[in-house]
């Protein structure tokens, strides 16, 4: 069948779904690209302790990768903390980055609604995350999926 | 941080009109909304579209809409407009010597320890400021609602 609708540019095209699943080894070069990307710092072995950690679905922690055809958009680290200061558990995610060119697409939501479904089959009720004050984007993202204040207060020292 | 009355009133101006895109909104009914006298938000209204946030159209059925994209604009971008964000604490660090006193602290001492405390406060509350859009507000509201 022919069909009469004019052909979409494929700049234009919506973007194909991103799927997520958890980290393979072969993903690793592409996160490490996206972390320095983000952050300036390239740390290939942090990224492979992470990995070696955290990879391979290991009970209460999560490492998962949003994947479009292939190429790796995001990823988003996190595992469930107990009792710490008297917390009962929590899910806890301590990373997540997502390509410049990919943002505005959903892949950050993609993978904070995963993780936080991995927290909730752990039977765990609360997210929770750690983020740098004079960091608007990712402070943005997280308010926008509704996390507010915690009753916990983050300090720190300088170690003489 | 306590805001001023115009402040929290500019706030919930906007949030009105992100609640309601594209319509045009006057200003006596958000006045009649937050109980506040149409003059004085007009006045407000005003700074908001000096600020570029809203705009106003004129004639019958005129009113305001939203200029900006509830998506971007912050509760920062608002508050920076009437208060004075930039200002240290009232008190908290008058000018003193900085000579060290004999025995005990100084009233200077005494009074910057306190001012970095109360900066520390203010730091968290910009930040808080700047990272919440309209559109996290408006979910905040529906979420609060149910």
């Amino acid at each position: 069948m022919i069909s009469l609708k004019k052909a979409v540019p494929a700049a234009r095209r919506a973007p194909e779904a991103a799927r997520i699943r958890g980290v393979q080894p072969g993903d690793l070069e592409q996160i490490v690209e996206i972390d320095a990307g983000i952050t300036g710092l390239r740390k290939a072995a942090y990224w492979g302790e992470i990995q070696r950690r955290y990879g391979g679905g290991r009970q209460q922690r999560f490492f998962l990768v949003a994947d479009r055809g292939g190429r790796i958009e995001g990823y988003v680290v996190g595992d469930v903390r107990d009792w710490e200061f008297g917390s009962p558990p929590c899910g806890w995610v301590f990373g997540i980055g997502v390509r410049p060119e990919a943002r505005l697409s959903g892949i950050a939501t993609q993978l904070l609604d995963a993780i936080c479904d991995g927290f909730r089959r752990l039977g765990v009720g609360k997210l929770r995350t750690l983020l740098a004050r004079d960091d608007p984007l990712v402070l943005s993202f997280f308010r926008s999926q509704g996390l507010m204040a915690a009753r916990f207060i983050p300090l720190e020292k300088d170690l003489d | 941080m306590k805001l001023q009355k115009n402040t929290l009133l500019a706030l919930c101006s906007v949030l009105e009109f992100a609640a309601r895109p594209g319509a045009q909104l006057s200003a006596a009914e958000i006045a009649q909304k937050y109980r506040m006298s149409s003059h004085h938000l007009a006045k407000v209204l005003r700074s908001l579209g000096r600020a570029g946030l809203v705009r106003a159209a004129r004639g019958a059925g005129g009113g305001y809409r939203l200029a900006g994209n509830t998506r971007r604009v912050t509760l920062m971008d608002v508050i920076e407009l009437f208060e004075d964000i930039s200002a240290p604490r009232s008190g908290a660090r008058r000018a003193g010597r900085r000579v060290k006193a004999e025995s005990g602290a100084t009233a200077f001492e005494v009074e910057d320890a306190i001012g970095v405390v109360l900066a520390e406060i203010d730091e968290i509350a910009k930040a808080t400021f700047r990272s919440i859009t309209l559109e996290t507000m408006l979910k905040l509201v529906e979420r609060r609602r149910s």
